[in-house]
């Protein structure tokens, strides 16, 4: 039990994907102006990870290995992501038209979030039990959502700073990104 | 030489990264040195240029409702063929960048060139194409690398992928006085920031200029 909350907790705030692996840069820089809609991407991302983790990981264990075609991986995770972005999006607007609403925009920039990739990815490469693939799934679009939710009030403030003309807009946000990141070091002796 | 210019300024005012942020989760994270800037610029150059010549082959029977995934199998299947190359022969490499090789799926400029450009031009223009904007995209690499392993180690070097030999390795910054911070992610979102301004100066220079003589 010990070993997964330390597994959460490093997936989340230590090994922060956004901050040491740079993934997600594009939603951080284009989503991120409002913190309502920082919520909104945040949430979609999680559940959507979390879908396709579940789905990759049983295709890869059940179908691939058993047929010796484990060199499909990338091949058939991509499609699965994109088909699964798809879907959601289809299933929402049937049943929740509030929800659809919330979320629907975002949903298909992430099939081209690179979270999303990686996460199933390396569920595979650090043979991950199920359990545990479960809790990781979880952990690392937290903590996606986490960095995306701070950075989006940080920069509510910055649209009235007073910038150098041209590091107005991406330059100045990735200033406030690094800035993060050696914060976010301290986390390291958390585990 | 004016062709050369033109380039190189196309290089500045069009350039993926720094310009359009394209593809910037791969250029923060694996630009902690020279070999593997190298590395990951050609082989995008590689997955560029075919996937374009491919995409803009099958442009006229791809049905225009499920484009997208077609453009993702091609893209998927040649990012992997390049992972088994790379695997089997520039190890280090491999080593190096690990994840982010698989990653070249899910690069922005792969997909933004094959919707925006193959999809729409010949085969020649493209594969042109799809060449002109993976160089822009190694130079960028380069840059970003040159300054963050000189600023952090104080050397410059560069070794053969295939057999790891050292091609060549300038020691030019006395270490009492390296900035061993720029290995880090912190290192790495500076020196983008400061390079994403400073191109970001350029092009409106030049913008100006261009103002002035019409």
């Amino acid at each position: 039990m010990s070993n997964l909350f330390a597994l959460f907790i490093t997936a989340m705030v230590i090994n922060n994907v956004v901050l040491t692996k740079f993934l997600g840069m594009c939603p951080l820089l284009g989503v991120s102006r409002k913190a309502s809609s920082a919520i909104g991407m945040g949430t979609a991302v999680i559940f959507v990870i979390f879908g396709s983790s579940v789905f990759t990981y049983l295709l890869y264990y059940q179908i691939l290995v058993p047929l010796k075609l484990e060199y499909m991986d990338l091949i058939t995770f991509i499609l699965v992501i994109a088909a699964f972005v798809q879907f959601v999006e289809m299933v929402l607007k049937k049943y929740s038209m509030g929800l659809y609403k919330a979320l629907g925009i975002y949903l298909p920039l992430i099939t081209t979030n690179c979270v999303v990739l990686y996460v199933t990815l390396v569920n595979i490469i650090e043979k991950f039990n199920f359990i545990e693939m479960c809790v990781y799934s979880i952990a690392v679009p937290a903590g996606f959502m986490l960095i995306l939710y701070i950075f989006s009030t940080i920069r509510e403030r910055l649209d009235t700073a007073d910038v150098p003309v041209y590091f107005k807009g991406n330059p100045i946000a990735l200033i406030v990104a690094a800035l993060m990141a050696a914060i976010f070091t301290a986390f390291a002796g958390l585990v | 030489m004016k062709s050369l210019m033109k380039f190189s300024l196309n290089l500045l005012k069009e350039n993926p990264v720094f310009g359009l942020y394209l593809g910037i989760c791969s250029t923060l994270a694996i630009t902690t040195n020279l070999n593997n800037a190298f590395g990951m610029g050609v082989s995008v150059i590689i997955i560029l240029t075919i996937s374009n010549i491919i995409i803009s082959a099958i442009r006229k029977v791809t049905p225009d409702e499920i484009r997208i995934p077609v453009y993702i199998v091609v893209i998927a299947t040649l990012v992997k063929s390049v992972e088994l190359l790379i695997r089997a022969y520039a190890p280090a490499i491999d080593a190096a960048l690990g994840v982010f090789i698989p990653l070249i799926v899910v690069n922005c400029i792969i997909l933004g060139r094959a919707e925006a450009f193959a999809s729409k031009n010949g085969i020649v223009a493209s594969a042109l194409d799809g060449l002109n904007m993976g160089l822009a995209y190694t130079v960028s690499l380069a840059a970003m690398s040159l300054i963050r392993e000189l600023l952090a180690t104080g050397f410059i070097s560069l070794s053969n992928p295939f057999n790891d030999q050292i091609i060549f390795n300038i020691h030019i910054i006395p270490s009492d006085y390296i900035i061993p911070l720029f290995k880090e992610p912190i290192g790495a979102f500076l020196t983008f920031a400061f390079l994403a301004a400073g191109v970001g100066y350029i092009r409106a220079k030049e913008e100006a200029k261009l103002a002035e003589v019409k």
